[in-house]
C-alpha cells in the first residue's frame, strides 16, 4: 500500500509525542520535579530519557562532569594571615606547551643577586586564543594552573586576564575537581612523608 | 591469513631497471622514480601489480637539498600493504611534474592541492587551478620559504612567551610591513576576482545540442553556496545547467582554509593533537586516531592494552554519532526539516555526553596521547557506556529504521540516484561507506588493521548497488558492526596502565617518513608526517576522506537533476573543517 512507509514513520513520531506526556504525568504522580530540578536533568540525559529531551539553558543548565574543562586559572593556597600563596613557580612549562601560544609569564628575578626567584610577576592567558585543550593543567608539574568550569564568560571585550583575575583558591579547585583534588593531595602528603622520612633517616645517618 | 596476492612481492627496481632506484634514506621506505618514466611505472603500479587504489599525492620541500618531492601512496582494494613511490625534482620554477590524473583520476583535487600549496606543476592536468588559496593569491605558502602574516618563529614554542612574556596583541605586530606579499600593484581596495573566468570555462559544456535540427538552448551556470544553509559548512559549487540537468560541476573550496598543515609544521608534536580535533569536527576521536597511531609508527612505541581498548570504544562510539548525524543532515537536505535530525541528535548528545565525562570537552576531544590516552574512563562513564551500547542504542537505531527506511518519499528521492559504479569508485580514490556501498567491501579496519581491529569479529558492512539509498542503508549497517564491536571491546577491555610512556611535553621522534591511516567514519583518514628528529615534525600532511571523496562528486551526478544535487553532498558526508583545512 502506498503510504505504509510515512504512516509506520508517523507512528513513531506520534509515540515520542505522547512519551513526553505520559513521562511528565509519571514523575508527577511520583510527586517529583522533571524541569529545574538535577534529578530531572540528570534523567533527560541518562539511557531512560524518552520524550522531551531538551535543557532550558539558561534557567536550566546540564551538571557538567568533573573532567570538563574550559579555560585554565591558577591555584593559589590561603596562607597563615590570608596572603595568596600561589602555586605557580613560572617554570615556564605550560607557555611551552600551549598549542596557541596563549601563555605569557614574567619570571621574577631576585633584585640583589639576579637570581630567578620562583614566583611569577605576572600571568597572561588571552582566553579569546585559549582552545580550552587543558594541556597546561595536564603538564604542569605543581598542580599551580588547572581547568575551570565556568563557561559563561561570554562579553563585549577581548579577555586578556592577568594573574590577579586567574587566581582562585584550591578550595575553589577543590569544589569543582573533588576527586582530582583528594588524589593529588594524597599524592602530594605521600611525597612530603616520603622527604620527611629521607631527611630522619639521612639525620639519623650522619 | 596471508594470500599469494598480499604477498606477492613488488620489485619495481629489477621491472624497470635504471628507471627507478630505491629510496636509501633511513627511515624512508619506498622507491624514487625518474620523472620521465613516472607516468610508465604508474601504469604498471596500477596494471601489472595490481594497486588499484592510489589513496595520496603530496608534494614535500626538501629546502637544504633544493628538492621539491612528490610523494604517492598506492594501495590494493583486496588489502595489504601498501607501495611508496615517489619523484625528486630540482626546486627551481617552474617545478614540473607529469599529471597521473589519467591513470588514477582521484588525483585531480590532491595534484590542484600540490600546485596550490608547494607550485608543482603537474603537465597534463587540464584544469590546474588554485583549490584552497583564492585565485588572487601569491606564492605557494607550503614552502618552506614563505612566511605566514604574524610570523614569529620557525617553530613553537615562542620565545618571546617566557621568561620576559608580555602579552601583545597580534594585530599590533603589524602585518603589512613584515611577511604578507602581495602581488604587484595589489590594491585590495580595488581587487576584483578576475580568475573567475577559469572556473566558469572549466565547467564541462554539451555540445552535441548545437548541431542542425535540434533546438538550441543555452546553458546557464548557477553557482550554489558559497553560504549553504545546510550545514555542511561553506562550499561553493558552480553548476552548469541545461533546464534543470547538471551537464558540468566544480566544487569551489577553501573558504575554510587556515593551512592546517602549516600549523602542524610549526607545532611540536604533542601541540598538534588538539588541532587534529578540528579537521574533522564531528569525529575528534578518530581525528586524534589517525595522528597518534602515525605519530606512534614513527617513534615505534607500543600502546598500552587498555588504552587499545579505549581507543577502539570511543573510535567506535564516534562512528556511531557520525552516522547518526548524517542521518539526521542527510533528511534536511532533503527538505524533512528537523524532526529526524533532532532524533539523531538525541542519541549523539548521549554519545558527547560520554566524550565529556572521559575527556573533559564534548566536540575538541584532545584525549589521545602518544602510547596510550589521557586518562582513565570513570566508573560512571563506562556504565553509561554500557547502557547504551547494551541498551539504548540497538533499540533506537532500530527505530530510527522504521521511521525512515520506507518512508515513500524518501525511496523516492534516493533509490536509483547517483549511482557510483565500484570502477568508477576506486579510480576516483573514493573510501569510506560510500566506497563499500558500491560493492567493494574495502574497510582498514579489515584490509589494513591498525590498533587492535584484528581481535574482534565484526563483518565489513556492503552494499550493492551505490546509489544513494544504498549509501543510507550502509549506515545503519555500519553502525549495528560499531555496536558489535563495542560489546566485544566492553567485554574484553583489561585492568591496567593507560599510557605505555611516562608523560612528558616533548617527545623524541626518530628522523624517518611514516603514513599512517585509520577508517574514519567518512573513509580512510591519513596523516604524511616526515620528521627531522628535531621536536617538530618537518613536513605534516593530511589526507582527508571527505576532500578526496569529492573527487567523484563531478561524474556521480553529471545528468542528474540539480535538486538532487543537494542530497549527494549530504551522502558524501562532507565536513568542510576537513575539506578545507
Amino acid at each position: 500500500m502506498y503510504g505504509k512507509g510515512i504512516l509506520k514513520g508517523l507512528s513513531v513520531t506520534w509515540k515520542r509525542f505522547w512519551d513526553t506526556y505520559t513521562d511528565d504525568i509519571s514523575w508527577m504522580l511520583r510527586g517529583k520535579k522533571r524541569y529545574n530540578s538535577d534529578e530531572g536533568i540528570r534523567h533527560r540525559s541518562s539511557k531512560d530519557t524518552k520524550g522531551i529531551f531538551t535543557v532550558q539553558y539558561p534557567e536550566e543548565q546540564l551538571i557538567v562532569p568533573e573532567e570538563f574543562r574550559y579555560v585554565p586559572f591558577l591555584v593559589y593556597d590561603e596562607g597563615a594571615d590570608g596572603k595568596k600563596e600561589v602555586r605557580c613557580t613560572s617554570c615556564g612549562i605550560c607557555a611551552k606547551v600551549c598549542p596557541p601560544q596563549c601563555i605569557w609569564i614574567v619570571r621574577t628575578n631576585d633584585p640583589s643577586t639576579g637570581r630567578p626567584v620562583p614566583v611569577p610577576t605576572d600571568f597572561f592567558v588571552d582566553m579569546d586564543i585559549c582552545m580550552n585543550c587543558g594541556f597546561c593543567a595536564e603538564y604542569c608539574p605543581f598542580d599551580a594552573i588547572k581547568m575551570d568550569h565556568d563557561f559563561d564568560i561570554a562579553s563585549y571585550q577581548r579577555n586578556v586576564y592577568n594573574l590577579e583575575k586567574l587566581m582562585k583558591p584550591a578550595s575553589y579547585y577543590a569544589g569543582i575537581r573533588p576527586e582530582n583534588y583528594t588524589r593529588e593531595e594524597e599524592a602530594r602528603k605521600a611525597k612530603e612523608a616520603a622527604k620527611a622520612a629521607k631527611a630522619e633517616a639521612n639525620a639519623a645517618a650522619a | 591469513m596471508a594470500t599469494p596476492v598480499l604477498t606477492q612481492t613488488v620489485d619495481l627496481a629489477a621491472r624497470f631497471p635504471g628507471k627507478v632506484s630505491a629510496d636509501a634514506r633511513p627511515g624512508y621506505a619506498g622507491i624514487i622514480v625518474n620523472k620521465e618514466n613516472l607516468v610508465e611505472v604508474a601504469t604498471a603500479v596500477r596494471d601489472e601489480f595490481g594497486f588499484d587504489l592510489l589513496t595520496a599525492v603530496t608534494g614535500v620541500d626538501y629546502i637544504a637539498e633544493n628538492k621539491m618531492e612528490v610523494v604517492y601512496h598506492a594501495y590494493k582494494t583486496t588489502g595489504g600493504a601498501g607501495l611508496v613511490f615517489r619523484v625528486q625534482v630540482e626546486r627551481v620554477d617552474p617545478i614540473e611534474v607529469p599529471s597521473l590524473i589519467n591513470i588514477w583520476p582521484g588525483v585531480d583535487f590532491q595534484e590542484r592541492e600540490a600546485w596550490d600549496l608547494y607550485g608543482i606543476k603537474f603537465t597534463g592536468h587540464p584544469d590546474l587551478r588554485r583549490i584552497l588559496m583564492w585565485e588572487g593569491f601569491e606564492g605557494h605558502p607550503l614552502r618552506k620559504d614563505w612566511k605566514e602574516p604574524f610570523f614569529e618563529e620557525e617553530v613553537k614554542p615562542f620565545k618571546s612567551r617566557w621568561p620576559d612574556g608580555q602579552h601583545t596583541f597580534a594585530e599590533n605586530k603589524n602585518p603589512f610591513r613584515d611577511n604578507l606579499n602581495f602581488p604587484k600593484d595589489f590594491d585590495p581596495e580595488k581587487y576584483v576576482v578576475d580568475k573567475e573566468e577559469d572556473l566558469y570555462m572549466s565547467l564541462e559544456r554539451d555540445t552535441t545540442k548545437d548541431v542542425e535540427g535540434n533546438m538550441k538552448t543555452d546553458h546557464i551556470v548557477v553557482n550554489m553556496g558559497p553560504h549553504h544553509p545546510s550545514t555542511h559548512g561553506v562550499l561553493r559549487v558552480a553548476v552548469q545547467l541545461d533546464g534543470e540537468t547538471i551537464i558540468g560541476l566544480k566544487p569551489v573550496m577553501g573558504y575554510l582554509h587556515r593551512n592546517h598543515d602549516k600549523i602542524g609544521e610549526r607545532n611540536t608534536y604533542l601541540q598538534n593533537i588538539p588541532y587534529t580535533d578540528r579537521l574533522d569536527y564531528f569525529n575528534s576521536m578518530s581525528n586524534n586516531f589517525g595522528y597518534v597511531t602515525t605519530v606512534e609508527k614513527l617513534m615505534k612505541i607500543p600502546v598500552a592494552e587498555r588504552a587499545e581498548y579505549i581507543r577502539v570504544i570511543m573510535a567506535e562510539l564516534s562512528r556511531i554519532q557520525n552516522h547518526l548525524i548524517f542521518i539526521g543532515m542527510l533528511m534536511n537536505d532533503l527538505g524533512t526539516m528537523y524532526t529526524p535530525s533532532l532524533y539523531a541528535f538525541e542519541e549523539r548528545e548521549l554519545v558527547l555526553d560520554i566524550f565529556e565525562a572521559v575527556s573533559g570537552a564534548r566536540m575538541m576531544c584532545n584525549y589521545f596521547r602518544f602510547g596510550g590516552v589521557v586518562r582513565d574512563i570513570p566508573d560512571f562513564a563506562m556504565q553509561k557506556i554500557k547502557d547504551l551500547v547494551f541498551e539504548r542504542l540497538p533499540a533506537k537505531t532500530d527505530e530510527m529504521e522504521r521511521f525512515l527506511n520506507e518512508n515513500e518519499i524518501l525511496v523516492a528521492r534516493l533509490k536509483g540516484i547517483h549511482v557510483l559504479n565500484a570502477e568508477d569508485a576506486i579510480k576516483y580514490s573514493v573510501t569510506g561507506p560510500v566506497l563499500r556501498a558500491t560493492g567493494v567491501p574495502y574497510d582498514l579496519r579489515r584490509a589494513d588493521p591498525y590498533s587492535i581491529y584484528d581481535r574482534f569479529d565484526f563483518d565489513v558492512a556492503v552494499r550493492q548497488n551505490g546509489d544513494m539509498m544504498d549509501n543510507y542503508l550502509i549506515r545503519f549497517d555500519e553502525i549495528r558492526q560499531s555496536l558489535r564491536i563495542l560489546e566485544q571491546a566492553i567485554k574484553q577491555i583489561p585492568q591496567g596502565p593507560i599510557n605505555s610512556q611516562k608523560a612528558a611535553y616533548q617527545v623524541r621522534v626518530p628522523a624517518g617518513e611514516a603514513y599512517g591511516r585509520i577508517e574514519s567514519p567518512k573513509g580512510e583518514l591519513a596523516f604524511y608526517i616526515v620528521s627531522n628528529g628535531k621536536p617538530n615534525a618537518y613536513r605534516y600532511h593530511v589526507r582527508p576522506a571527505s576532500f578526496v571523496n569529492l573527487t567523484a562528486v563531478e561524474s556521480m551526478c553529471k545528468g542528474s537533476k540539480i535538486a538532487d544535487f543537494v542530497a549527494l553532498l549530504a551522502m558524501l558526508d562532507i565536513v568542510m573543517g576537513e575539506l578545507d583545512r
